[in-house]
């Protein structure tokens, strides 16, 4: 990956997923992505980039809290380990908006030698630790979901038929479950007209998250 | 080399829309997902919310024992009012011998009016009262104070004659369907019957306790069980819950549904409930191999003492203090000899009861009657079978958060199951999810009836069904039609706001201590924290065990630079709850924090239910309660309060208008 070139290196490299390698209207909205990573380094450790011991202590401390507090809601047995098929929601959760991909690539580093399909603290938490340090997942902003959408409209009419979202959303990329599906579709679709208007559909659910 | 290039570029076109497409669908389908998570994870916080304070509350009721521990040991009543208005509240739980039972809860000489348009139950009952009496409830009319009575009275000579642990048999009704916690929620339990049919002799079922509290038709849900109990005795079967019990109904709201629907007779029906709740089984055994219980067991169980215990004698109080024991018991004995002449006088009933019942009644000490056990050893396994709850962790301890019972773990199961040869132990007790959860190996199942129980959408409720091989099968239900047409997102948004409501009165409810915890963290008083050190402080003042964390956003809207103001936040949070402006501030705070047990020594002390108690003693109440409490309220703070709270100007307290007074805004 390439070093940013706004900040003067350090620790807070983005680090992005094939997708950076897109063209045409994604690849703007993956610049957006970029400048996003880096804003909020600063605020974060409390000094300028470039220091290499600029991540205070207090800082790293709050985000282990963090993260210990999101671990501890999904590991109902209360013995410092959750299942992990949970893995990928705590680490949404904490803010984070991995690929599958990447999500597998995080396990393969929790994992035990043996899996045993639980993931212990103890090795979650450097590892989460670091990647909300380095923002390796960042948030898609509003603008970059909206050209996605606008990727799949053909007609750039502004809305997609059900039948054209489902065909994306279960054949490409990373495939959703028919659960998924339905779920999206239950808030998503226009029952009358069978289609999603997307738009309003992400005004919506930003609405619904703050 | 035209039609070449040209096909090239279409070919590179479309290769690049595919490519588009592909990526386009990987970032929606990486937001999407995200959102998910983040509405799971707020769906578990809300979760966590509800639990801790449920949970919380029944720790009040530990704190109430505490409290009339207290007054045992430092309260010396100057005055025969005094000794009177203390034992009042020690004698709450007496039964009544049967004469005097028949004498007091009399219904023959209510007269049914020709207006009343209700069933009319006669008995022996049949099936067609039990259709009349659903029917009726489904129109929302009332059932004449007459036939409860009468209903009352029949069940318990029903339940008088039933062993402590019921046996059912798959080989007579194919299958037994078994519901758990039903919470005053009549909705739930016309569900039930829609969906799986009524009690008949092919359909067996048995209740596992918690049929009344909380929800506002406790005693619908009672008049049709017993109903049913009495139609068909061989096919219905009632557990004991822990909420089949009178000091926790006047906490959690049964009492008070009584006596608002019967405003006459309630006092009668409250006290012929009393006195059918003791006498409900403690368990059920299906086909010797499945134990159902309420709470759970103890690793001190033992089936065969419970099945040889007397079931319905009372609870023995608080046991004081060695030092001060026969002082005491002394003391409560000259008290409760004057309270029972009183009671005699006013029943008029001659000498020849014996004493046995009366002090058994008040104070535990050791029982030489019947076999070698001791009341508390009774009383252990009785608290042990209801109160109990499972933990993943293996052991036994007591658990401090209910008050009562204790932590199962998993080899306390196996122990268990293996001693007495069973397959897996059924118990409900807790609010599930999903209605209902398997946990130590799929040998304990918790199944909850009381769908939406903390609030519409919060969960399901479900019911089991156990065939001869007693393989169960489940039956989820939601009773709410507006929960099924709201989206996921709106549902849980829902329950959440009202986690949060919850959550903000109980934080206001300790302004003070939170403001001394966070000018520790503010040491030069520049009357702002970090956001991490509200976090520290808030869990080190409530004890909630949540993940504050998280919860944060929802709580603190107002942060710069990561700095929490907090006096202003506290501030804030005081303007939501509706006060009385003219109350000392610290005084409505701690009124606030001990809302729930006021309000329950309110009801003991209104002995004759009326709603109403005088203002003197109302006075001594506050007084003791805050001198317990260590709180400082100056006779003027005490005269004020009163005053503000008498709406009658009559001299007496309408204690429900007060308690009203102080509780959140609900949304209708």
């Amino acid at each position: 990956m390439s070093q940013p070139s706004l900040c003067g290196g350090g620790p807070c490299a983005w680090r992005g997923n094939d997708i950076g390698k897109g063209m045409g209207q994604l690849e703007m909205g993956l610049g957006v992505l970029q400048k996003v990573a880096r804003a909020p380094c600063a605020q974060l450790a409390g000094t300028q980039c470039g220091d290499k011991s600029y991540w205070h202590d207090g800082a790293v401390a709050e985000i282990e809290k963090k993260i210990i507090e999101a671990f501890e809601v999904f590991d109902h047995e209360c013995n410092k380990t959750v299942d992990v098929r949970e893995i990928g929601s705590i680490v949404r959760s904490l803010g984070c908006f991995p690929t599958e991909a990447e999500l597998h690539e995080l396990l393969a580093k929790v994992e035990e030698e043996e899996p045993t399909g639980y993931i212990n603290l103890e090795k979650f938490l450097p590892v989460m630790t670091k990647v909300l340090l380095d923002r390796s997942y960042p948030p898609i902003p509003e603008d970059v979901l909206l050209h996605a959408f606008e990727a799949l409209d053909e007609n750039k009419c502004g809305y997609i038929t059900k039948e054209e979202l489902v065909k994306y959303l279960t054949e490409e990329g990373e495939p959703f479950t028919q659960e998924e599906m339905e779920d999206m579709l239950s808030t998503a679709l226009d029952p009358e007209t069978n289609t999603v208007c997307y738009r309003d559909y992400i005004s919506m659910m930003i609405v619904d998250e703050s | 080399m035209g039609s070449g290039s040209s096909v090239n570029a279409n070919y590179k076109y479309s290769l690049q829309k595919s490519e588009n497409a592909f990526k386009a669908a990987v970032l929606i389908q990486q937001w999407y997902r995200r959102y998910v998570a983040r509405l799971e994870m707020r769906r578990r916080c809300t979760w966590r919310i509800f639990q801790s304070i449920e949970y919380a509350c029944e720790q009040d009721q530990i704190k109430l024992h505490n409290f009339f521990s207290y007054l045992m040991d430092h309260f010396t009543p100057s005055s025969s009012k005094e000794r009177d208005f203390i034992s009042r509240m020690f004698i709450s739980g007496e039964s009544f011998k049967e004469a005097e039972l028949e004498k007091y809860c009399d219904y023959e000489s209510l007269e049914v009016p020709d207006s009343y348009t209700g069933p009319r139950l006669s008995f022996p009952l049949l099936p067609d009262h039990a259709t009349a009496l659903l029917e009726a409830f489904k129109q929302k009319q009332q059932l004449h104070a007459r036939y409860v009575l009468n209903l009352l009275h029949e069940t318990r000579k029903h339940l008088k004659q039933l062993p402590n642990i019921s046996h059912v048999s798959t080989c007579y009704s194919e299958e037994v369907t078994v519901c758990g916690d039903l919470h005053g929620q009549l909705d739930d339990l016309f569900l039930i019957f829609y969906k799986n049919g009524l009690p008949s002799p092919s359909k067996s079922y048995v209740f596992n306790g918690d049929f009344v509290d909380r929800g506002k038709q406790s005693l619908e849900i009672l008049i049709i069980l017993f109903t049913f109990l009495l139609i068909y005795p061989k096919e219905v079967h009632l557990n004991r819950g822990n909420h089949e019990d009178h000091m926790v109904n006047l906490r959690y709201g049964f009492a008070k549904e009584v006596m608002q629907k019967y405003k006459v007779h309630g006092k009668k029906i409250l006290k012929m409930v009393q006195n059918v709740f003791c006498w409900l089984p403690l368990a059920t055994l299906i086909d010797q191999k499945v134990l159902i219980i309420h709470g759970g067991i103890s690793d001190t169980t033992d089936l065969d003492m419970l099945e040889k215990i007397q079931r319905n004698k009372p609870r023995p109080t608080q046991a004081p203090s060695m030092a001060n024991r026969l002082e005491f018991s002394k003391w409560v004995r000259q008290t409760v000899q004057e309270q029972i002449e009183w009671c005699r006088r006013l029943v008029d009933i001659s000498e020849s009861e014996d004493e046995e019942l009366t002090y058994s009644s008040v104070v535990s000490l050791t029982d030489l009657d019947g076999p070698c056990w001791t009341r508390q050893e009774e009383w252990k396994q009785i608290l042990d079978i209801l109160w109990s709850d499972p933990m993943p962790q293996e052991g036994c301890r007591v658990n401090t958060v209910r008050g009562g019972g204790c932590y199962f773990g998993p080899d306390v199961t196996e122990k268990i199951l293996e001693k007495y040869n069973l397959q897996f132990l059924i118990r409900s007790h807790e609010c599930k999810q999903e209605g209902y959860e398997f946990c130590h190996n799929r040998k304990v199942l918790t199944i909850f009836s009381a769908s939406n129980y903390y609030e519409i959408g919060s969960n399901r409720g479900a019911y089991v069904k156990l065939g001869p091989d007693l393989v169960p099968h489940f039956v989820q239900y939601q009773a709410n039609k507006t929960a099924h047409t709201l989206t996921m997102t709106q549902r849980i948004s829902r329950v959440e706001e009202s986690a949060f409501r919850a959550l903000r009165e109980k934080l206001f409810a300790h302004t003070s201590a939170l403001i001394s915890a966070f000018k520790a963290y503010d040491k030069d008083n520049t009357g702002r924290i970090t956001l991490s050190n509200w976090a520290t402080a808030v869990e080190s003042v409530l004890h909630l065990g949540l993940p504050w964390r998280m919860l944060r956003p929802q709580l603190v809207r107002n942060t710069a630079n990561g700095m929490l103001e907090y006096k202003s936040w506290l501030g804030d949070l005081a303007m939501e709850q509706r006060s009385q402006e003219h109350i000392q501030s610290s005084l409505l705070e701690v009124i606030y924090r001990n809302r729930s047990n006021l309000e329950t020594i309110f009801r003991i002390i209104d002995r004759d239910h009326s709603g109403l108690i005088s203002f003197e003693e109302f006075h001594q109440t506050w007084k003791l309660f805050s001198s317990h409490m260590n709180i400082e309220v100056t006779d003027d703070g005490i005269n004020d309060l009163v005053r503000s709270i008498d709406f009658n100007k009559d001299g007496n307290i309408d204690f429900n208008e007060f308690l009203e007074a102080f509780r959140l805004v609900k949304q209708a």
